[in-house]
């Protein structure tokens, strides 16, 4: 078995045994990364110099038996979200392009303590607005099962960069999805945790009251392992909450015996492709088998989730973003009259077209006359749809569905359409506005050849259970990895040095994108290009970045 | 469509967001918010009556810090991405006449 | 015929909180350091960071309500309030609109039209925002965060004051109640006490209100009277002639004694706010508030009887002395170091009061140490100093606060209680002028306060004047000393 190949945990059991070395495992991720970043674009930067730096630290740090804990040693990717000290952090956002944090974010933190080798910032949807990650301003990222295909978003880097092994495990985010769908697409699994889990200190903020760090791997112990990690109650976040019960390896058994498993109706109606039910249904009977009670029933208000949560989100982005104005970091326009037109043209010529629309519907539905009609109507209906859950919770201990209506969009096919991208959020909003955890698993591959991933949502604070159940269901089912990796690793081991696939660090440097030991995207030619519309359809992500 | 976004509306919102759009894009924004609006009207079909708007999920409350000094002086760090700065500060364009 | 007109004036005071540290980061929130040396991640909008709400600001701004009879709101919660300056890092100030901690109070004012009650219609939380500085050389502004997110409580009046007398006893009021408590030190030119003032006028007896407008940059109380009898002009003008007053925000212009409209297209005055997702609501229980109650520092009334008890002082005293917590604080600890608290009472009273006056201070402005008050104070009652010279070290200490005991040492001050250098002054002088001797011995008593005079001037003031006048009566009568000093002086000319 390749390095690369392996799961995070069996990888940390090797690297404590002294059978892998830290820089091994490094090295595997970074060749892996060289071979198919070209090709999948996982990353908006690789921290290759300091990630063999950092492995080296850790080595000793583990063989001085300082560091013990599972994840140890083991290569990790972060989404361009997360502040990280001294590395860039865009937000896949050119208003961003040279931003240098001066401290590191909570939950990067905590893998830091535990030993990860953080590898790079994964690329994602311009301030994770997107359900593709073609909105990021340095060029979309492919599906590593088709590259014709979308990884979803907005974690679709850190999806991506899991699904193509070019790192053992990544941090997401999910405000509305943002974990789950392309954890879906990607055929990876991935937790959003219960609002309040993970710190949100560092994490740049799309919409505060939704967002949520969460883990993504290869399968539910990896998952469950990463979680515990990240998981901590933080005094720098006021919304964080203190919790006794984050040992959720715990619940890695095999065991769903008189689990109570919710099918809501609502759920498998109108919209849904016919092979995803199929495959989710199937799914819940191999849960049942195993000893799960599974009833269907009917949650209510589905479809006032996606209304009621874009009116918040965009509420909250527009106010969130309004610090990025060219005064203290990022961009600043060139040329302006005064104080009024920099701020403009900064921000005009930083955001891309996605944020600007969620940017001016936030700012209207806040505007005067229009606060109760829209903000508080959508905070009401937030309320019900918490009861809703609550309600359902009574009965069920997890309710399981579809992570999407579809399996993953061809590149392009969805940006043309707004609303039409933002309906296909219609099973992961309404867990973020009820603050309670939610976590994707593949459980099948479409017709198209593309995976399909499984949603089970659990109570507040009870991930646990749906850990339990995604485990037990896991057992059925061995881990697919994408085609396109098989095949990069054959023709790399046929080239027979491991190497065939990896780009020339010269190259990068000599085009001026090599940045002080970073790998990054092409920031000057996205800085020269008027304006950055994401994915174009010929494929070269106009002024984004092709490494 | 219902609601059907003016030319003025634009104008107002990109004050206050501080966005200055084009011709065109300015036509997609008044396209794309008035069909977003449309969509989000469908939540007028739900009786919300006597429902408290909902900020946080749980009744998270008094989240508080003690009064004591912990942070030293930062500037250097903090200056460290001003896209312009003189005298330890942050340079802007004059705000007043 | 003219028509009379009667002002309306509701107020807008920001206070800035005497906390250790910003309202929502433990940066410092000490005056005077070099720009953004007070500042941090959290202060200055990084992306990525979060407030966390210092608790003392809650226990500040409840002192405040509870001093001011307000209502508390026992649930409230912070909300943003978005607009753009560069003074504003974050791009939204986070503040209180919807639900603000005190509502519903008011303070008693007294003015020459009598005693009445001002409104409070409510006290809300907020930061403040950093300083611009305008670079006129680099046709450019500097932005400076140290005082941004400075912790802040707004009070807002109801429209319930007439004229400035008013305006200027209502913000004499809520100085001295917020000094009482030590929430704020209220210092109108350091900016951390700041009043907004909303003003509108109205033909007299009419029931509804004018409109008003909002004028902002006014900080000292002279500023407040004037902006406030030009921009009542300004509208009576304007309505006169027939034209409308417009509901604007304008900016005083002390220097020039006029206001202008700081309106602008940029400015939709549109600030979206709705409730802060970054922090939780504060819930202020019965029992936090009895706390505060219970920890409510003497205020002013319970001072004034007890200065009279317990220090006997005449109610005029007293009223003086507590008129600002910092003079109140002053007499206290000087009183408590040397025991006297009549002496501390007649020093400040006398003294302090007529150097205040001559340098145009505010009580606020003394910065001498009770110590050196004290030991003032000890020096002129254990007689080493006389009373002319306690005056000229008291200025000294008045302004530089310097060490009486080194300060006297230093410039020789001391009384000379050496009696042999004493006699050989008087000796001298009263043989230098045998005119007034002799005019002594003819029955004329003034010519020994003349000699008694030339003694002290001889020693530089540094002489017990009752000594001085003992020798000089004693040698004018015995003789001996007299004729001894004479002959040495001839001794020594010759």
């Amino acid at each position: 078995m390749k390095i690369w190949e392996m799961t995070a945990l069996e990888l940390g059991r090797k690297i404590k045994s002294g059978e892998i070395g830290v820089a091994e495992a490094a090295k595997a991720s970074l060749e892996q990364i060289g071979a198919l970043e070209p090709e999948i674009h996982a990353y908006v930067t690789v921290d290759e110099d300091n990630a063999l730096k950092k492995a080296a630290e850790i080595q000793k740090r583990i063989d001085s038996g300082e560091l013990t804990g599972p994840l140890a040693g083991v290569p990790a990717a972060v989404k361009d979200n997360l502040c990280t000290e001294g590395l860039l952090t865009t937000c896949s956002s050119k208003i961003l392009y040279n931003f240098v944090p001066t401290y590191t974010a909570e939950a990067v933190r905590n893998l830091e303590k535990a030993g990860a080798v953080i590898l790079g910032k994964t690329n994602m949807d311009e301030f994770a607005m997107g359900s593709t990650t073609e909105t990021s301003a340095f060029g979309a990222t492919r599906n590593p099962w088709n590259p014709e295909h979308v990884p979803g978003g907005s974690s679709g880097g850190s999806c991506a960069a899991v699904a193509a092994g070019e790192c053992f495990y990544a941090l997401g985010s999910d405000t509305g999805g943002s974990i789950r769908q392309p954890s879906s697409f990607c055929g990876v699994t991935g937790i959003k945790p219960t609002y309040g889990t993970v710190s949100r200190y560092g994490l740049i903020a799309y919409g505060s009251s939704l967002d949520q760090i969460g883990p993504i791997a290869k399968n539910v112990s990896d998952c469950a392992a990463v979680l515990e990690t990240i998981a901590s109650y933080d005094k720098k976040d006021s919304t964080s909450i203190p919790r006794t019960d984050c040992d959720f390896t715990s619940a890695l058994t095999d065991d769903v015996q008189g689990l109570r498993i919710g099918i809501p109706r609502d759920y498998f109606g109108e919209g849904l492709d016919p092979e995803v039910k199929a495959a989710v249904l199937s799914a819940a009977k191999v849960l049942e088998e195993k000893g799960a009670v599974v009833e269907e029933f009917d949650l209510s208000l589905v479809e006032y989730a996606i209304p009621a949560y874009y009116v918040i989100a965009s509420a909250e982005a527009s106010s969130n973003l309004s610090r990025f104005d060219g005064v203290k970091y990022g961009l600043r326009a060139k040329d302006y009259e005064g104080l009024h037109s920099m701020y403009k043209k900064s921000r005009s010529e930083g955001f891309g077209p996605e944020v600007k629309r969620r940017i001016m519907l936030g700012s209207f539905v806040l505007s005067s006359g229009y606060y109760d009609a829209y903000y508080l109507k959508a905070l009401r209906t937030k309320a019900l749809i918490k009861k809703a859950f609550d309600k359902a919770f009574e009965r069920f201990d997890v309710i399981l569905g579809p992570a999407a209506p579809t399996t993953a969009p061809r590149l392009g096919e969805s940006l043309s359409d707004p609303l039409k991208m933002y309906l296909g959020d219609i099973y992961t909003v309404s867990v973020n506005l009820a603050g309670l955890p939610g976590m994707t698993v593949p459980c099948a591959v479409d017709s198209k050849g593309l995976p399909i991933g499984l949603q089970l949502i659990g109570d507040c604070f009870q991930e646990k259970k749906i850990i339990r159940a995604g485990y037990a269901f896991e057992q059925s089912r061995v881990y697919q990895e994408p085609e396109l990796a098989k095949n990069v690793r054959t023709a790399r081991d046929a080239a027979g040095d491991g190497m065939s696939g990896r780009r020339e660090p010269g190259a990068a440097r000599a085009d001026g994108t090599y940045m002080g030991g970073v790998y990054t995207p092409d920031k000057a030619a996205c800085i020269a290009s008027d304006k950055i519309t994401g994915y174009k359809a010929d494929g070269t992500g106009k002024g984004g970045a092709r490494l | 469509m219902a609601n059907v976004i003016s030319d003025e509306t634009i104008e107002y919102v990109g004050i206050l967001a501080k966005l200055e759009l084009s011709g065109e894009e300015k036509e997609e924004a008044k396209k794309d918010m008035g069909r977003m609006l449309d969509y989000i009207d469908m939540l007028n079909e739900l009786d919300t009556g006597g429902v408290e708007p909902m900020s946080h999920v749980f009744a998270m409350h008094n989240v508080f810090r003690e009064d004591v000094v912990t942070n030293g002086d930062e500037r250097e760090k903090i200056l460290k991405n001003a896209p312009e700065q003189k005298d330890g500060s942050f340079k802007v364009p004059k705000t007043v006449e | 015929m003219s028509r009379q007109y009667e002002t309306v004036i509701g107020l807008e005071v920001h206070v800035e909180l005497a906390t250790k540290t910003k309202i929502f980061c433990g940066c410092s929130t000490a005056f005077g350091g070099a720009p953004n040396t007070h500042t941090c991640p959290v202060c200055t909008g990084m992306p990525g960071s979060l407030p966390v709400l210092n608790k003392q600001v809650v226990e500040y701004a409840l002192a405040v309500g509870l001093a001011t009879n307000c209502a508390v709101n026992q649930y409230c919660k912070f909300d943003r309030k978005n607009y753009f300056y560069p003074d504003n890092p974050q791009n939204y100030q986070i503040s209180q609109l919807y639900l603000p901690i005190c509502r519903d109070g008011w303070v008693e004012i007294e003015t020459a039209a009598g005693r009445k009650k001002v409104g409070i219609h409510e006290i809300h939380m907020e930061e403040d925002a950093g300083k611009l500085i305008h670079d006129e050389w680099d046709d450019c502004s500097l932005v400076d965060y140290n005082r941004s997110g400075v912790p802040l409580i707004e009070i807002v009046s109801e429209p319930d004051m007439r004229s400035s007398d008013e305006v200027i006893a209502y913000l004499e009021k809520l100085r001295l109640i917020i000094q009482y408590l030590g929430a704020s030190d209220c210092k109108l030119q350091e900016g951390s006490m700041r009043a907004d003032v909303n003003l509108s006028v109205r033909e007299a007896g009419a029931q509804e209100l004018g409109t008003r407008t909002e004028m902002k940059n006014l900080n000292s109380f002279k500023a407040i009277a004037r902006a406030i009898e030009g921009e009542r002009r300004r509208q009576i003008e304007r309505i006169e002639e027939g034209k409308k007053v417009i509901q604007e925000t304008r900016r005083w212009d002390d220097n020039k004694e006029s206001s202008y409209a700081m309106r602008s297209k940029e400015d939709a005055q549109d600030y979206r706010y709705f409730p802060d997702p970054d922090l939780t609501p504060v819930v202020i229980s019965d029992a936090w508030i009895q706390a505060i109650r219970e920890r409510q520092p003497e205020m002013r009334t319970e001072k004034l009887a007890r200065y009279q008890t317990e220090f006997q002082l005449p109610l005029y005293d007293a009223e003086i002395l507590t008129s600002s917590k910092h003079m109140a604080d002053v007499f206290e600890e000087t009183a408590a170091l040397c025991g006297k608290p009549k002496e501390v009472s007649n020093w400040l009273m006398v003294e302090a009061m007529r150097l205040l006056k001559e340098n145009e201070m505010d009580m606020e402005d003394m910065a001498f140490s009770p110590e050196n008050l004290a030991k003032l104070i000890g020096l002129v009652d254990q007689n080493a100093i006389n009373r002319t010279v306690a005056k000229t070290v008291f200025e000294e200490i008045f302004a530089h606060d310097v060490d009486p005991e080194k300060y006297v040492e230093e410039k020789g001050l001391r009384i000379v209680s050496d009696e042999g250098a004493l006699r050989r002054t008087v000796g001298e002088i009263l043989a230098a002028n045998p005119q007034s001797v002799a005019d002594y011995h003819n029955g004329k008593a003034k010519a020994m306060g003349f000699l008694v005079g030339q003694t002290m001037r001889a020693m530089k003031g540094k002489a017990d004047p009752s000594k001085v006048n003992q020798i000089v009566k004693e040698l004018l009568t015995s003789g001996s000393d007299l004729r001894y000093s004479t002959e040495k002086m001839k001794e020594d000319k010759e």
